[in-house]
């Protein structure tokens, strides 16, 4: 009986074993590069999307108008090889590139522009209802009417001026889909994408990976990378040991902690400032944070050098005020962000009629895009605030609720919550969160109900100029009212960074978090 | 017979119809929605007013569950939008790759469970029990999603052995031979909580049958003590274990859903984590509902499978 069970064990540990000893793992073939994402695809039709993950591929396959010269936010020349604006800032007319063909052969021309925005648009468009909604369509909301005026000439007029047009058509909202396609898939159009981009698709499969091929006939050159294939690893530590085992070849977001393990020759990492700034967000409209000198005093409480130091390892940099670094033509650097000082905090919480402090929530987040280490900071922020006499209770929320905690504005005793944002346009932050007419109630993202009339006037100044010298010089103005304004704890900007097998070449991070493989190579 | 288990059949119904109100609750009770989800940080609530009414759900609730049941008897669980694809199939197709990732640990969980009872049973208190319970006892207290990783740092990241995840190689590969290396560990991991539930069970089970008067009689009577322990003792110990086999189905079922979040195996629960991040409410509820329907149906496997083993149980 004895041996007749060892016997099996035996049998079993030998088939266990063989299947251990199975060929081990080789490195991804030359010309193949294997990109680890957080998430699924949502879609890769690019007017749907509203993923930074998704972006990253759908970057590859399409090209818009405009794109952002490489390592920086400014727009340049893409499928529009130039344009001309109306000196009253209406009218837009763009020259397009001749000769381009959609991946499926469908020639690239004035009237394939107008089938794209007429679908996002137009409400009365055959394929507006059935390959929406679109999320995102009003970054192009004050495009009145889109005019063909010559197989290679088209005409875009603006209901009112709007400087960011020209940006947002870089963005991915704004990338060039075939209409062929569009019309031969109709609503399953986001499975089946076709653009004018170095990458092909080649196949989606759920929860695997999606497949892109070089185009051949690419208009700017044969990308070098054969295949490029994107794996959904939703689980970080997952992430970090698939790169570590040779699985993948790129990675982004690499926790702060798990950064020093691809410090070795086998990799290379990768920083670069993004257009990102994490703040918090302070309510002006009840308690004691109505009161200047009371925000003020946050700011000067709370460490930030030893937040961006110690909780996020020298990921991010202190924030000076709502525009991001990035965006090194409207950002001001001579502006210092608030020292550390708790001294000066508490004096002028006496000032303001609080010498002993009070008591406020704080809405923080578990986690959600671009929110960093959203608890360990708020918990670093309580402690700061609790040394000057602000006693902190922290409410945490999942990101789905605590959008809808936080967009519908703060309330009573909610003095602050956290939030981050990423963008395209030195524009869209204040504009969409610190105007009057931005107030939740008036459909914008002004959760804390900031108002000054002058941020207000010189925001719309901004928005309507074409001219970029006079725009940075009000956005800098804006900058410094709403330092000394306070209506945020101006936190951090964060530097996004991306870690690589040493054998990926000339790969750079984009300022826009896009990722653009055309000039990589992976021998 | 038959009328047992059509009695049981029928008491199923009721027990999916409460399970679909209760998920179609729960899904509704958890505050943000589809729009929510797909604005991101550009949800304000007149964004979400504006997506919500495009998307059909800002119709009353009892409204919009009464569709959802209409449908689903009708074979049709909806829509998904992440997806772009009918919840049913996308549902089905997952389903049966966490089949493949369950009936594996069931069976290395059976195999391992039973094997390890028994030798720590007919060797009560020796160094092989001992050694046995402890394993067992170290097996409960890990957290399986602790343990997957661990596995993955020892096998994938440092000796490279097996594959740190997904169900096949990205690039070419494919057939049995990537499926089995790409199945070993999750499959493992997932086994090995269930392994030490079985293991304990059939060593207190076989315990008590080998102290019975008619084992003793056999051994008596000058039968092999192999034919002893298996024709006899086996037999009637394993009566006990099956239905418990039946709920760790079940358990592993549910485990599934971490092990395939940390494995990154394309199978239901990892479906479902990425539904309910992206209030794909469809999904999810698609999703929920075949999940605990096969629960039901793997608890009434093992009760029918245990009624024709031992007919005392019908009384």
């Amino acid at each position: 009986m004895r041996h007749s069970i060892l016997r099996t064990a035996a049998a079993a540990l030998i088939i266990g074993t063989a299947c251990t000893a199975l060929p081990a793992m080789a490195g991804t073939p030359p010309g193949v590069l294997i990109v680890g994402q957080s998430a699924e695809p949502k879609s890769l039709d690019p007017a749907v999307d509203t993923a930074v993950t998704d972006f990253r591929i759908l970057t590859n396959i399409y090209n818009g108008l405009t794109h952002y010269k490489s390592g920086t936010l400014q727009p340049a020349p893409a499928l529009a090889t130039s344009w001309t604006i109306s000196k009253n800032g209406l009218v837009y007319t763009f020259d397009l590139r001749k000769g381009v063909k959609f991946q499926d052969g469908t020639p690239f021309n004035a009237e394939a522009v107008k089938f794209n925005f007429d679908r996002m648009l137009d409400k009365n468009d055959p394929y507006h209802k059935l390959t929406g909604p679109f999320p995102l369509a009003f970054f192009f909301s004050d495009v009145d009417k889109v005019t063909v005026l010559g197989p290679y000439k088209v005409q875009f007029t603006l209901k009112k001026p709007y400087a960011p047009f020209l940006s947002n058509l870089a963005y991915p909202t704004g990338l060039i889909v075939s209409p062929t396609a569009v019309k031969k898939y109709g609503k399953n159009y986001g499975s089946h994408p076709v653009g004018t981009g170095p990458f092909e698709f080649v196949e989606w499969d759920r929860n695997n990976k999606v497949v892109l091929k070089r185009n051949p006939h690419y208009w700017n050159g044969e990308p070098a990378l054969k295949t490029v294939i994107f794996r959904p690893i939703t689980d970080t530590n997952t992430r970090v040991s698939e790169l570590l085992s040779g699985g993948i070849n790129v990675m982004f977001g690499v926790p702060p902690n798990s950064l020093r393990l691809f410090q070795n020759a086998n990799f290379k990492t990768y920083q670069q400032v993004g257009p990102h700034v994490w703040f918090v967000i302070l309510n002006e409209k009840d308690g004691p944070l109505k009161s200047k000198l009371v925000r003020q005093a946050m700011n000067y409480a709370v460490n930030k050098e030893a937040i961006v130091k110690n909780v996020l390892k020298g990921t991010a940099t202190v924030a000076n005020g709502p525009i991001a670094p990035a965006f090194a033509w409207a950002y001001d650097k001579n502006l210092k962000p608030y020292p550390y000082d708790p001294a000066k905090a508490k004096k002028l919480l006496a000032e303001a009629g609080y010498p002993h402090g009070f008591s406020t929530t704080f809405y923080v987040t578990q986690g959600g895009s671009g929110m960093l280490s959203p608890v360990e900071m708020g918990t670093a922020i309580q402690a700061d605030l609790a040394k000057v006499g602000i006693k902190v209770k922290i409410e945490t929320f999942e990101w789905n609720t605590f959008l809808s905690k936080v967009n519908a504005g703060l309330k009573g005793n909610v003095g602050m919550a956290e939030m981050a944002w990423m963008t395209n346009s030195p524009d869209t932050l204040p504009f969409l969160t610190l105007r009057t007419q931005a107030w939740p109630s008036k459909g914008g993202f002004n959760s804390g109900y900031y108002s000054n009339p002058e941020v207000d006037k010189l925001l719309e100044q901004a928005r309507t100029s074409s001219n970029q010298a006079e725009r940075a010089k009000l956005y800098k103005k804006v900058q410094v009212i709403v330092h000394n304004d306070a209506p945020w704890i101006f936190v951090a900007n964060w530097k996004q960074n991306a870690v690589t097998t040493a054998n990926v070449k000339d790969f750079k991070l984009q300022p826009s978090f896009f990722l653009l493989l055309h000039d990589v190579k992976k021998p | 017979m038959y009328g047992y288990i059509g009695k049981r059949l029928l008491a199923v119904i009721p027990v999916l119809l409460g399970l679909s109100l209760v998920i179609f609750i729960i899904m509704h009770l958890i505050p943000g929605n589809q729009a929510t989800a797909m604005l991101g940080a550009y949800a304000t609530p007149e964004n979400v007013a504006r997506l919500n009414a495009e998307l059909g759900l800002n119709q009353p609730l009892p409204m919009q569950y009464f569709i959802w049941l209409n449908n689903i008897v009708h074979g049709n669980l909806g829509y998904s939008y992440t997806l772009n694809q009918p919840v049913l199939n996308a549902v089905m197709q997952r389903f049966g790759n966490t089949l493949i990732l369950a009936i594996a640990a069931l069976m290395l969980c059976t195999f391992w469970g039973l094997l390890a009872g028994v030798i720590s049973a007919i060797r009560q208190y020796s160094w092989t029990d001992r050694i046995v319970t402890l394993l067992i006892l170290t097996g409960i207290s890990l957290p399986s999603f602790w343990l997957g990783l661990i596995l993955i740092l020892v096998f994938a990241v440092d000796l490279h052995w097996l594959p740190t995840s997904g169900m096949y190689e990205v690039y070419g590969g494919g057939g049995l031979l990537d499926l089995l290396r790409h199945l070993l560990l999750p499959a493992f991991t997932l086994a090995v909580g269930a392994t030490t539930v079985i293991a304990r069970l059939t060593r207190s089970n076989m315990l008590e049958v080998l102290r019975q008067d008619y084992i003793r009689t056999a051994r008596a009577n000058g039968l092999s003590e192999s034919r002893v322990v298996y024709r006899h003792a086996f037999r009637a110990a394993i009566v006990n274990v099956i239905p418990v086999i039946g709920v760790q189905a079940g358990f592993v079922l549910g485990g599934a859903v971490y092990i395939e979040t940390v494995f990154q195996w394309p199978g239901i629960g990892r479906l479902l984590v990425t539904a309910i991040e992206s209030r794909d409410i469809l999904l999810v509820q698609g999703g929920v509902l075949v999940v605990a329907s096969s629960y039901v149906l793997f608890n009434l496997g093992a009760d029918i499978l245990q009624n024709i083993l031992d007919p005392r149980v019908r009384a």
